[in-house]
């Protein structure tokens, strides 16, 4: 055990380091470079038992602490057996229960172990030296050495051909796990630019699954969830084509929204923000804004879904509906936009749709 | 009573594991390794056994949970849902909630000890960072660390989205949206992992066995790694009384750190336990099966994530459309910025520091975070950027708490954003400063005793007293931060290599890093003034008009 005074008063750094390639400190490393004489024994001075009294009382503790641990857990298997799930309350029962027995054992468990260790055990002020972490020159030197000595007998360096074609054989079967995992998916092609809304489709409401009669949905300020019939359960489908439905008094309607895309002032737009793709679900009244939940992206209903406030970078698209013979109300088309989040081959669709018309 | 040998027991099977594998040397060598104590030095050990206590739980979860997105209709027993819809994987999370003894607790074990895995994780790699402990020659492990966090954020993802409820739906078409809008490949990504297009039938299998088997692997690899290289090259230790570089102060590993370490694990799982029975924890039966078409407001992600959420919410509108393709910038650089600038500097930041210091000796003292000014300063600016942005990932809570205006709340972030990382450094500079010179203080006038004494003369002055030793150990091991050498020769030609732009950058930063710090110098004598050593006179704080200290013994 090494412990110096005279290292206090100086900065670690003004400390002599060894130089490299001298020998390491006497002592420090035997012939075959396991560390001796170190560790072997405690030195009497870094080792301070408690009184005998305190340690007495540390048993009676600790003891006391590992019969409630004993105790709960014990608890834990008769409240197993005891407690059934079934119901909620009876799961809630079990579950408080079985929480409750096994954070008592755990806990006085590990209060017991540390009364162990802080009354019984003694208090440790064990020194130990550290050494540089680099292998001595002279080990570098052999192991560069041998190195050289076996790439030399291997022959890889004096044969090119050997290595070259080395080399190209293994690279196509680095390659193998990247061409297998092809068949994870299809490629996108045109999917993310079409929905299942078409001409004809009705318009059903979200949860009931029934189809809207334009004269009903007559009070402005309404606001329905809309999904395309027959894809009432189809997640893909309504990943892209859920839509909001919101009935306005005429002369609320702006510019920005498509008059002729819309039934007897009732517009629908895609309900898929067009940030990241959450369901832009809350909507406001008096101000006909409608607020994406995720990251508040903000859309003017009444003027075509553009947006206000917040990440988004285009209006939600509007889906032209008219009604069929009954009255129900159903798409005109398909968007003319690729709905929800951006995507790197979306590029300007609107001012392409724009263009057409 | 005592132990004179060691008892049949131990001894049998120590020789034959002996006799077959030369145990007997790594003992000999490791059962009295000398661990030292701080209570900093626990924090990496809560990560650790939440992990461990992860591995138990999730073993149990995976013995019921269904990773299937096949549609059933459910017939459990909790009510509400009964007869409706959804994804097996969904049913079964139920199943295990309230059909299966101890399901719920375990469940809620599984998702407490997740997140104080990464909280833990994350304060102990801030204890890392503060203390110096990441430099020479543990910029490996700190490397490690890095890549464990950074898995354990991606294993928090696919582990939150498994039971496939409406809310882990709404993160997961938040990581769909952020997928399609990579450039170039974005929408391949996005296909490939969902199986076509999103949500599809696959995404749960795959995040289950990526959740299961391929993160968890990597992480047991890397934290065995991590805790390898930590034995090898031992702990870092405080600087005090007795402790240098080259030696280690503490209790040996067998019997005082092994207990201790057995008790703290229990006391973290007790911890844990307490939460999962107490703190109910995404309960999914709340939030419904998942469908793109629905979200409940004021939905957020675990904890670890909010940080990513509120750069998303306070990104103005952005996009760049350009021959035909599209740059969604509103989603781009608030997904890949903050968490690119996190994690490339917390891995570069050992070796910047070596670049500017010039500093390549290996260093075993830990410092302690005001003697290293600019180091604590960029660590409170991270702070700061990543807690403006984990609480604006908030920020509908904030607004209906404290009744502010949603947007207000956005715009507010837009600025702090900026602006609170460089007040951060600037407030935390100070301090440090200010700390340091209390330190100076402390050893050049020593405490005040509270005793009075009156001068022959009749001045009264109080008598300060030598700091107990201990703490005079600790205040002076302030390091001195290498700098390097910088200076032109006599004729104004600067030293090689600092003549290119890049060189002038590299000398100002390293004058910058250590100037402050070095001013304030700890070497007086105890018995007179500073008289100011080598960097000019120490200002302030000495020589203000104090009365010459003396010791009380004298």
């Amino acid at each position: 055990m090494t412990e110096n005074p005279n290292d206090l008063d100086q900065p670690e750094e003004r400390l002599p380091r060894r130089v490299i390639g001298t020998p390491p400190p006497r002592g420090e490393m035997s012939v075959l470079g396991a560390p001796a004489q170190r560790g072997e024994r405690p030195a009497p001075e870094g080792v301070k038992y408690p009184d005998p009294a305190t340690a007495r009382r540390g048993e009676r503790i600790a003891s006391l602490l590992f019969l409630v641990a004993f105790l709960a857990g014990v608890g834990f298997v008769v409240s197993y057996v005891v407690f059934q799930v079934g119901t909620i309350d009876k799961t809630a029962t079990s579950n408080f229960a079985l929480g409750g027995t096994l954070t008592v054992a755990l806990l006085s468990l590990a209060a017991g172990i540390v009364v162990w260790v802080r009354l019984i055990m003694p208090k440790y002020s064990l020194v130990q030296e550290r050494h540089t972490m680099a292998a001595p020159p002279s080990v570098r030197d052999e192991v560069s050495a041998t190195f050289v000595q076996g790439a030399n007998e291997s022959g890889f360096v004096k044969h090119k051909l050997l290595r070259r074609t080395l080399l190209l054989a293994s690279a196509p079967l680095g390659l193998l796990p990247l061409v297998l995992l092809k068949d994870l998916g299809p490629l996108p092609g045109t999917t993310l630019r079409h929905t299942v809304w078409k001409k004809g489709r009705r318009l059903i409401v979200e949860g009931t699954a029934e189809p809207i009669r334009a004269a009903d949905f007559n009070s402005p300020g309404g606001i329905l969830s809309v999904v395309p019939q027959g894809y009432e359960n189809d997640l893909n489908a309504l990943a892209k084509a859920t839509l909001i439905l919101i009935k306005f008094r005429p002369e609320d309607i702006k510019s920005g929204t498509k008059l002729n895309w819309t039934y007897d002032s009732i517009v629908a737009y895609s309900k898929i923000c067009t940030h990241v793709g959450c369901p832009a679900a809350l909507y406001e009244q008096t101000t006909h804004h409608i607020l994406c939940p995720c990251h508040q992206s903000t859309f003017d209903a009444a003027d075509g879904a553009k947006v206000i406030f917040g990440p988004a970078a285009r209006p939600l698209p509007q889906l032209p509906i008219g009604v069929d013979g009954e009255g129900y109300l159903i798409a005109q088309s398909d968007f003319d936009v690729p709905v929800g989040p951006s995507f790197w081959e979306r590029g300007d669709a609107e001012a392409e749709a724009r263009g057409h018309a | 009573m005592s132990l004179d040998g060691p008892p049949k027991a131990i001894a049998g099977p120590a020789t034959f594991i002996d006799d077959r594998l030369g145990a007997g040397t790594f003992l000999k060598r490791n059962l009295r390794k000398v661990f030292p104590d701080h209570w900093s030095f626990l924090l990496g050990e809560i990560a650790l056994y939440s992990f461990v206590i992860l591995l138990l739980t999730g073993t149990f979860l995976t013995f019921w949970f269904k990773p299937s997105m096949g549609e059933v209709a459910y017939n459990g027993s909790y009510g509400p849902l009964v007869g409706v819809h959804m994804s097996e994987a969904y049913a079964s999370t139920l199943n295990i909630s309230f059909d299966v003894r101890g399901g719920l607790l375990i469940r809620q074990i599984h998702h407490w000890a997740a997140l104080l895995f990464v909280a833990g994780m994350m304060v102990h790699m801030l204890r890392v960072f503060f203390t110096g402990a990441y430099r020479k020659p543990r910029e490996l492990n700190w490397i490690i660390g890095v890549l464990l966090l950074t898995l354990a954020l991606a294993e928090g993802l696919t582990g939150y989205s498994l039971p496939d409820d409406l809310l882990s739906g709404a993160g997961l078409r938040i990581t769909e949206g952020v997928a399609i809008s990579l450039p170039l490949v974005g929408t391949y990504i996005t296909y490939f992992l969902f199986g076509g297009e999103y949500p599809g039938h696959d995404v749960i299998s795959r995040f289950y066995s990526i959740h299961i088997l391929l993160i968890p692997g990597i992480l047991l690899a890397l934290i065995s790694a991590h805790l390898i290289l930590m034995w090898v090259q031992k702990h870092t230790q405080m600087p005090g009384k007795g402790r240098t570089n080259r030696n280690v102060v503490g209790a040996p590993f067998y019997p005082s750190f092994m207990a201790k370490s057995g008790a703290y694990f229990l006391f973290t799982f007790g911890v844990i336990a307490l939460l999962g029975t107490f703190a109910q924890i995404n309960p999914i039966w709340l939030f419904g099966p998942y469908t793109p078409a629905d979200i409940s407001a004021g939905s957020q992600p675990d904890f670890y994530m909010g940080f990513l959420e509120g750069s998303l919410r306070i990104m103005p509108a952005w996009e760049i459309n350009l021959f035909g393709y599209t740059l969604p910038m509103s989603v781009l650089i608030p997904a890949l910025l903050p968490m690119g600038i996190i994690m490339t500097g917390l891995a570069l930041y050992p070796f910047a520091e070596q670049w500017i210091t010039g500093d390549r000796s290996e260093h075993h003292l830990a410092d302690r975070p005001r003697n290293n000014p600019h180091r604590t300063s960029i660590g409170m600016s991270a702070i700061a950027f990543y807690g403006i942005l984990w609480l604006l990932g908030a920020n509908d809570w904030i607004s209906s708490k404290f009744h502010i205006s949603l947007y207000t709340t956005t715009e507010v972030g837009r600025v702090a954003i900026f602006l609170g990382p460089a007040l951060a450094y600037w407030i935390t500079y100070r301090m440090c400063i200010g700390l340091q010179r209390r330190d100076q203080e402390l050893v050049l006038h020593g405490v005040e005793s509270g005793v009075i004494k009156r001068l022959p003369h009749g001045e009264y002055i109080e008598i300060h007293v030598l700091p107990a030793e201990d703490l005079v150990a600790l205040v002076k091991a302030k390091p001195s931060i290498p700098a390097i050498e910088s200076a032109s020769d006599g004729e104004g030609v600067p030293p090689k290599g600092m003549r290119n732009p890049l060189g002038r950058l590299r000398a100002k930063l390293s004058e910058t890093y250590s100037a402050d710090s070095e001013a304030i110098s700890l070497d007086g004598s105890h018995d007179g003034h500073h008289n100011g050593h080598g960097n000019g006179a120490a200002p302030a704080a000495v020589g203000s008009g104090e009365p010459e200290q003396k010791s009380i013994g004298h």
